[in-house]
């Protein structure tokens, strides 16, 4: 119940009109100047230039060895950059040892100190900032109130289970307060319902308290319900930094295309161009998108079209704009999730495409099935030209 | 972590203190004068003399049997005892067994020496060879036990379960699967019980008859009458056995972690 | 490489339980026959000695083969039995607490046990920090070397310190060449050269167990308390010391214990007034033949133990049984 409210004010809240970065007059809190981080010979992080905007919950999405994790601990001053400056609030932090930064981390495994209560954990820093124990004592409590930890104040690390443990790792790192608040996978060890109702809570905690929030993930999912913007990474390089939508409708390569969620790539070459229309020859057929993007005449692209876009019968569809794409095919396998089906369909023409279509009605049986001669269709402005 | 200068210079102080007087000790068996003052060059005179000496060698030919002997029952022993408290659970007399089995870890040789030669002269046993070795194996058993009970604690028990779900009864398992993998600790308890019966004193001198006079009693006896040459021979001999066994037994053990952690990997890959 | 104290039980399989009931129910018969075997073995050649030291605790010297009276007969029947029990008494102990002789010689013991224990936990921590922040790679030729003096002779190694300390030794040499003296300082039979001697031999005792603590301590939890706000210096003393302390009383009791009874360093090393229990024990045994008085000694010494030797044994028994 109350995480439906929490999805939706934030959905109808802060992310909406919430877009900093395109504000030319804003200055960013966090920037990442031509970062580079060199371990040996290989590069972890490549020439990383980014900006992070106050208030903003941003996600550094990538596989791993991409270089997220050890961007992060840059921020949070673990390691010193090979090149490059790191920047925060304006000023530049470089040789600032951590504990001197007003950045704190929240560890992925959590690095709960064993020999000290929960409420010794959450005080740790409180108390290397020299409060008054009176002080120390209110905050903590307020903290573990906000995270919902009352009443296990006493308790060590081993004695809390996964989901409790975070929440004590969380509260540490936020009780001091910090301008930024740097997450390593925080959601990694937990199940999957645990996981999703600590998402809601982690975006309802960062939009009431105001914070800044980075946080590292392989997860798309993930990165694409918390933040307001990810940024994707390659191997130490930063390949698109857009808002979850813009990378999942605009992605600027097959690699961001294929790791932000499932997508289906047809190769063959830009044809033609003319306003509103851009004609690819393909081993499927001639096929249509609404616009060339950077793709010159006679270069060999991609057209990336989302499953949920392709629109799948048992009928040849009729020459409506809908349709302007319409290949014929045969369904190999079908993966039931109950909400959806996913149709693998091989075309007559022989690569192989994906479909994803709603269960709109309560039958079991469900009209298409195994090695049924299907037609997939789609509008122009579904598919998108890549060029790389 | 990273590694400061105030570190290098701890470890290297430390292994310095360790290692100097082993170093002396060394490069004097080879002084051809015979007092520490003098330095009268290399010559190999003080391991001539060692070997003309007969006590010494008879000393060393016992010392030897001993611990071979004494090593061995104890490596049994002891890795039975570390079967039955890591795998048994809660049996009855666990703790008495749990106690009698640290405890000489930690207890001042010179009481356990007398408790045993008591025990000899109440049973009307005659000192000798035979009770040095029982004492020896009494002794050592117990560092055999901790060796092999920390290597069977982190035992991967799952490798056992599919062995005896492929149809193997617990003692074949036992011999085919376990002993093979814990092979290397139980050496290497062997070779503890080994090295502590060849240099055990105290024990020795309390349960030994005549006889039966093991090296670190005859070389203590001389000692006590000042410092001699011949000493530092025999020691030199015995640090560079100890040490080609000691790198030996590395090696050994490094390439077996290796190849074990290789097929561990292959495990969790697939 | 594995010593007293110093065996690195890595904390994996923590999760796996090696108790088999199923395994109990049906192997019963070896597995009785696997704990009686050591189980007999000790019972016989640890547990009755130590109620036979206390019998004749208990007895007086006697001239004779055994050289104590009464000898337990267990053939003589159950009269004989009640007078053997009726010759026991506490003489001994009495004249044990009357004599100060003895008293001080358990003192002194008890001093240089604490005292060298202290040095060595200095020294052993410094060591074995050092050898925990190298580099991984270095670790375990360390560790060989620390532990491979302890594989040589133990009175090897104390004897080469009578090379080093005696008067005309390279000690007293090395400080003639650096003029740092005038006449030769006599550092043989002292109390010194005993505490030297006994730093020097039980050091590896002290340093592995540390080292293992330290070996296991997580380094994520230094980086977490540096991102709290703790520079190097404090989050040694609030997290890493607090962690290492099971590491730092293992070796302490290692040490401590075994050196109040120590007997070969103070008789080498040491002079005439210093008298430590072991060579009171070994004394009243080989030279006075004072068996009874030699036990009782024993025994006293082992109730002063009894605290310290109950707690490590507890302490590194749950220790080993918990996989760390």
């Amino acid at each position: 119940m109350s995480n439906d409210k929490a999805r939706r004010s934030v959905l109808g809240g802060v992310k909406r009109d919430f877009a900093p970065w395109a504000d030319p007059t804003a200055r960013p809190l966090i920037r990442f100047e031509q970062i580079t981080k060199r371990f040996g010979e290989t590069a972890a992080v490549d020439r990383a230039t980014l900006d992070i905007y106050e208030r903003e919950f941003f996600a550094l999405l990538g596989p791993s060895g991409c270089g997220k994790t050890t961007l992060l601990r840059l921020l949070a001053g673990f390691e010193r950059p090979s090149e490059g400056r790191v920047l925060l609030a304006g000023d530049d932090l470089g040789l600032v040892p951590p504990y001197q930064r007003p950045v704190n981390m929240m560890f992925q495994a959590y690095a709960l100190f064993p020999h000290l209560t929960v409420e010794g954990n959450v005080a740790f820093g409180l108390k290397q900032d020299g409060l008054a124990r009176g002080e120390i004592k209110a905050r903590v409590a307020e903290m573990l109130g906000l995270v919902k930890l009352q009443g296990l104040e006493q308790r060590k690390p081993h004695q809390l289970s996964g989901g409790q443990r975070q929440r004590v790792a969380l509260a540490r790192a936020l009780v001091k307060r910090p301008k930024v608040l740097l997450l390593d996978e925080p959601l990694a060890a937990l199940d999957r319902k645990l996981r999703e109702s600590t998402r809601f809570e982690l975006m309802h905690l960062q939009d009431r308290l105001g914070l800044t929030f980075v946080i590292v993930t392989h997860d798309r999912e993930e990165a694409m319900t918390l933040a307001h913007r990810i940024a994707v990474m390659d191997h130490g390089r930063i390949v698109q930094v857009a808002t979850p939508a813009e990378i999942y409708e605009q992605p600027r390569s097959r690699f961001i295309a294929e790791f932000i969620g499932d997508v289906n790539l047809i190769e063959g070459g830009l044809a033609a161009i003319e306003p509103g229309l851009a004609a690819i020859e393909s081993a499927a057929g001639r096929l249509t998108a609404a616009d060339p993007g950077e793709a010159k005449l006679g270069s060999q692209v991609w057209l990336a079209v989302r499953p949920e876009k392709v629109r799948i019968s048992l009928e040849r569809p009729d020459g409506a704009a809908g349709a302007a794409n319409c290949v014929a095919g045969q369904v190999t396998d079908i993966g039931y999730l109950g909400d959806v089906s996913i149709y693998h369909v091989r075309l007559r023409a022989g690569p192989m495409m994906t479909a994803t279509a709603a269960n709109l009605t309560r039958m079991v049986e469900r009209p298409i099935g195994w090695h049924d001669q299907v037609w997939l269709s789609w509008p122009r402005e579904a598919g998108i030209v890549l060029t790389r | 972590m990273r590694f400061s200068w105030l570190n290098v210079t701890a470890v290297a102080l430390g292994l310095a203190f360790l290692y100097l007087p082993i170093a002396i000790l060394v490069i004097y068996s080879f002084n051809a004068s015979q007092l520490v003052t003098v330095w009268g060059g290399w010559s190999l005179r003080w391991y001539a003399e060692l070997l003309a000496d007969g006590a010494m060698l008879e000393a060393t030919a016992t010392s030897l049997a001993i611990a071979v002997l004494s090593a061995t029952a104890a490596t049994v022993l002891g890795t039975l005892a570390a079967i039955a408290l890591t795998r048994f659970g809660r049996f009855r007399g666990r703790v008495l067994f749990s106690g009698m089995t640290y405890a000489p870890l930690v207890m001042p040789e010179v009481i356990t020496g007398l408790a045993l030669l008591l025990l000899f002269v109440a049973l009307d046993w005659d000192r000798g060879y035979w009770t040095v070795t029982i004492a020896h194996t009494t002794l050592t058993m117990c560092f055999v036990t901790v060796v092999v009970q920390s290597r069977l604690v982190t035992f991967d028990m799952s490798l056992e379960e599919a062995a005896m779900d492929l149809g193997c009864p617990p003692l074949r398992t036992f011999l085919t699967i376990t002993l093979p993998l814990i092979a290397p600790a139980v050496a290497a308890g062997w070779m503890l019980a080994f090295t502590l019966s060849l240099d055990d004193l105290v024990i020795a001198s309390f349960t030994t008859g005549p006889g039966a006079t093991t090296l670190p009693i005859r070389i203590y006896s001389q000692v006590r009458l000042g410092v001699k040459p011949e000493i530092n021979a025999i020691c030199t001999i015995l640090i560079a056995v100890v040490a080609l066994g000691v790198v030996a037994a590395s090696l050994l053990t490094k390439r077996q972690q290796m190849k074990q952690e290789g097929v561990v990997a292959l495990g969790a890959v697939r | 490489m594995a010593t007293r104290g110093g065996n690195r039980a890595h904390a994996v399989t923590a999760m796996n339980d090696n108790s088999q009931p199923s395994l109990r129910a049906r192997a019963s018969w070896a597995q009785r026959l696997i704990i009686l075997i050591p189980y007999l073995w000790l019972a016989a050649f640890f547990l009755v000695p130590f109620l036979i030291v206390l019998k004749i605790s208990l007895s007086q010297t006697a001239v004779a083969q055994p050289p104590y009276t009464p000898v337990f007969d267990p053939s003589a029947g159950w009269a004989a039995l009640k007078g053997f029990l009726a010759e026991l008494s506490l003489v001994n102990y009495l004249s044990l607490a009357g004599d100060a002789l003895y008293l001080s010689a358990y003192v002194k013991s008890l001093q240089v046990a604490a005292g060298s224990t202290l040095i060595l936990l200095i020294i052993g921590y410094a060591l074995a920090y050092g050898m925990a922040r190298a580099p991984r790679r270095l670790q375990p030729l360390l560790v060989t070397l620390v532990v491979l003096p302890f594989w040589t002779s133990f009175l090897i190694r104390v004897y080469a310190w009578i090379n080093i300390l005696q008067r005309e030794g390279l000690l007293n040499q090395a400080l003639l060449a650096l003029r740092l003296v005038d006449e030769l300082p006599v550092w043989l039979a002292t109390d010194t050269a005993v505490y030297i001697g006994i730093v020097y031999s039980y050091l590896p005792f002290m340093v592995l167990p540390i080292y293992a603590a330290l070996e296991q301590l997580d380094e994520t939890l230094l980086e977490a308390a540096a991102d709290l706000g703790c520079p190097p210096w404090k989050a040694f003393w609030l997290v890493t010391l607090p962690l290492s302390l099971p590491g730092v009383l293992a070796g302490a009791l290692l040490c401590f214990i075994p050196i109040v009874g120590e007997f070969v360093i103070p008789d080498l090393l040491g002079g005439s007034d210093m008298v430590m229990i072991g060579q009171t024990l070994w004394t009243e045994f080989f030279t006075n033949r004072d068996w009874p008085i030699a036990s009782a000694v024993a025994v006293v010494m082992l109730i002063i133990l009894v605290a310290p030797i109950v707690t490590y044994q507890h302490f590194e028994a749950r220790q080993l049984e918990a996989g760390r």
